[in-house]
């Protein structure tokens, strides 16, 4: 059993970050011929930081849109960093303070994001137009982040699932050394979902992650008239 | 005058969020392009036998050429953020109308057949064959958006469901299944200069006509050049400018600006025309065929300065575009932005204080400002951002005294489209025209009523022909859209020119 996971995650990490290393280098590759910025957009590139950081940080963009999905939305995403931070304890020895100063927040996170998800899930199923342009999947993803949610509040609750070894066994896992992992339903569930969800993630809409850096109506700098933008394909025709 | 086959909504006080309706605008497909049409813009004739092959090998060869169609393709989380935000949808009710469902249609191809999820589970994700329904579907709502950037504002990821018409618009045409409205222009473009096809001598006729009524009514000699060589500043307008209302007033109001500012200025006849259709069917290639046109004519007649007349679609392409398609511009005077916009020019005059005003011309009105799609959100006037909206409406309260802003929310670069832009300007598509100017309709009603407002002033050419047609199906009067020009063409004080009193003489002496 602890040599399936050990594998599963070996397998796991190796899909996500080749998966993604190739998206990003795709998107780094095609050029954007065009300047197409949403404006007014900002005119210097510390502008540019600016709007992205709004953009990552406080959905500004979402937030102009709808309110509710604003706020399940935000929520969501901002507990899942919190947690995803509480989680480094894990894969680190020792703990670094800040990492061991979030841990009781961690917790409240935890709840906080499955909120957000519950909100988005009802968005979706009861909203007509959210409900038309939903396929199958965009459901899943829900439900599997909050299983995954649930699974892991679980283990702190409900069924204490014992820590230590399970750290044990993913600091051994990056030494390549395989330990043993406590069978436990809720851990097995969280472990389970999770690697699914980083083996699926280079192949899903969650490529939104890395899409909204470059998104080019977000990122570029409008200055179209002080500096000539031109695209290798297009420089091409002039030849 | 306004009589309609189909439905105009009934304006409210309010455009609520309506439940969405299946298959509302599924019959409204414009008129196909002939191969008159195609051929010159390096297109197939007609609908080639091998179109699913061939249309998705152009869509590879766009999504590895465009940053912005793969990363949309992509990004998309289904959120439903924008699903409200289009003006068409929330006329229609047809969820196909709400951006999001528009990008599906090429979006579930694109999942089929190059992603690993719609490959094996398609059902999961929601990817679909390519079938000639399909092809249908593409040919028949990515011509019902006006590709005005609304929805962009919106997304978290600022998908411009914009970007993905134009690249189904170049599918469809790599395929020989274009739209005869746009093609045809384009073609007019590269064969006569301009989108009307008015040929040279038509053109100086008409500046002629506008020489003389301009020196009767005012007693100077404003002149209207055309192919002047030397001259320090090429003009290019809108070929509307030659002759609709109100857009000709707008270019008499150019004219009197620079001949105030005394400078020596000229339009072209190889570059007639600042609207660039290029752009609404996504062709690079086409679009730069007709930029090079106004390089050329720069060259040619060896001005130092380039000013865009009061249009939309062609303000994006010159502002954002020109100086990739056709620059450099290092011929010209380096003091000055390459291309400045009309507005721009004039509001610089104003704050000199080089020109002179009787705002009270402009009495008789009172003035809205419709801030177009594509000024508002695909460029900037000025060097600061949302000079775009600043720098028009300083210019109308410069020569207006009533001046009131419609609803926040459908103004600056929340604007609502006029209803007719992006390549739907054509009888065969006035269904979704009428139906999709419903939101500027409201809010123009509103202050009407609220405000004693009587006429909304714009700055492009496709806006102004698309109010005047569309107005009076809701009521209005076709003469109540203005261009911004032509008020400053009522209210500028010429040097030299006939007062009031100059006239009452004149006519007391006959
Ligand atoms: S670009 Fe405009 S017309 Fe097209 S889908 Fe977006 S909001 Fe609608
Ligand atoms: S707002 Fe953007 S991410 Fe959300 S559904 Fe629309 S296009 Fe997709």
């Amino acid at each position: 059993m602890s040599t399936v996971y050990a594998l599963l995650f070996i397998v796991a990490t190796v899909v996500l970050v080749i998966g993604l290393a190739r998206k990003i280098a795709q998107y780094a590759r095609t050029p954007a011929p065009l300047k197409i910025p949403t404006t007014p957009a900002p005119v210097t590139q510390t502008g540019v930081v600016m709007r992205m950081f709004r953009e990552v940080v406080f959905f500004e963009s979402l937030f102009k849109s709808t309110k509710w999905t604003w706020v399940f939305g935000w929520l969501f995403h901002m507990a899942l960093f919190v947690v995803l931070l509480r989680h480094l304890r894990y894969f680190m020895d020792p703990v670094w303070l800040p990492i061991q100063l979030i841990q009781p927040i961690g917790v409240y996170a935890g709840f906080a994001m499955l909120a957000g998800l519950a909100g988005l899930l009802v968005r979706r199923i009861f909203v007509d137009r959210v409900r038309y342009i939903s396929a199958p999947s965009d459901y899943l993803w829900l439900l599997v982040l909050l299983l995954i949610g649930i699974s892991g509040l679980m283990m702190k609750f409900v069924s204490h699932t014992d820590i230590v070894m399970v750290k044990q066994f993913f600091t051994g896992l990056m030494g390549f050394s395989i330990g043993t992992l406590p069978v436990d339903f809720p851990l097995i569930i969280h472990l389970t979902l999770v690697a699914l969800l980083m083996i699926l993630f280079p192949f899903s809409k969650l490529l939104h992650v890395p899409g909204i850096f470059f998104s080019p109506s977000r990122n570029q700098v409008d200055n179209p008239r002080e500096k000539r933008h031109l695209a290798e394909w297009a420089k091409a025709m002039e030849e | 005058m306004a009589k309609a086959e189909f439905d105009v909504p009934e304006l409210q006080e309010y455009v609520d969020v309506p439940e969405l309706v299946e298959g509302t605008m599924a019959h409204l497909s414009p008129f196909v392009a002939k191969p008159d049409h195609n051929i010159p813009l390096g297109f197939p004739g007609e609908l080639v036998d091998d179109w699913h092959d061939k249309a998705l090998e152009k869509l590879d060869d766009l999504r590895s050429r465009y940053r912005s169609l793969q990363v949309y393709l992509d990004a998309c989380v289904k959120c439903g953020a924008c699903t409200d935000k289009c003006h068409y949808y929330l006329s229609t009710k047809d969820p196909k109308n709400m951006p999001v469902g528009r990008q599906d249609l090429l979006r579930k191809v694109y999942r089929r057949y190059n992603t690993f999820a719609g490959k094996y589970f398609p059902w999961l994700v929601g990817a679909k064959d390519l079938t000639r329904e399909t092809l249908d579907e593409w040919y028949s709502y990515y011509h019902q958006c006006s590709q005005c950037r609304r929805c962009s504002v919106f997304c978290p990821y600022g998908i411009d469901t914009a970007e993905i018409s134009m690249a189904a618009r170049e599918i469809l045409d790599s395929v020989g299944y274009g739209q005869k409205y746009c093609n045809e222009i384009i073609a007019k473009v590269h064969e006569k200069g301009n989108n009307l096809g008015l040929p040279g001598p038509a053109i100086l006729d008409t500046l002629e006509g506008l020489e003389e009524d301009v020196e009767e009514e005012t007693g100077v000699a404003v002149k209207y050049p055309l192919d002047v060589k030397g001259a320090e500043i090429l003009l290019v307008t809108p070929s509307a400018d030659f002759f609709a209302e109100p857009h000709v007033d707008g270019l008499i109001g150019y004219g009197k600006v620079f001949h105030e500012a005394g400078v020596s200025w000229t339009l072209s006849t190889t570059a007639s025309e600042a609207g660039n259709f290029g752009m609404f069917i996504g062709s690079y290639e086409n679009m730069r065929r007709v930029a090079l046109r106004i390089r050329q004519a720069a060259l040619e007649l060896g001005v130092k300065r380039i000013v865009f007349g009061e249009c939309g679609h062609a303000w994006r392409v010159a502002y954002a575009f020109l100086n990739t398609l056709a620059g450099p511009f290092d011929f010209l005077d380096p003091r000055y932005p390459v291309p400045q916009h009309i507005c721009e020019y004039t509001y610089d005059l104003i704050q000199q204080g080089k020109l002179k005003f009787d705002k009270s011309a402009n009495d008789d009105m009172t003035l809205t400002f419709h801030d177009s799609c594509n000024v508002a959100r695909a460029t900037r006037m000025g060097d600061k951002p949302g000079g775009q909206f600043d720098i028009p409406r300083a210019v109308i309260k410069a020569v207006c005294n009533n001046y009131v802003d419609m609803d926040h929310e459908t103004i600056g670069e929340k604007t609502f489209c006029c209803g007719g832009g992006g390549g739907l300007l054509t009888d065969d598509l006035m269904e979704i025209r009428v139906k999709g100017a419903l939101p500027r309709m409201t809010a123009l009603q509103n202050v009407i009523k609220d405000e004693g407002v009587t006429h909304m002033a714009a700055i492009c050419a496709i806006c102004k022909s698309q109010f005047t047609k569309v107005l009076p199906y809701y009521g209005m009067d076709m003469d109540q859209i203005v261009s911004v020009h032509q008020l400053v063409s009522n209210a500028i004080v010429l040097t030299g020119q006939n007062t009031d009193e100059d006239e009452d003489d004149a006519n007391g002496d006959a």
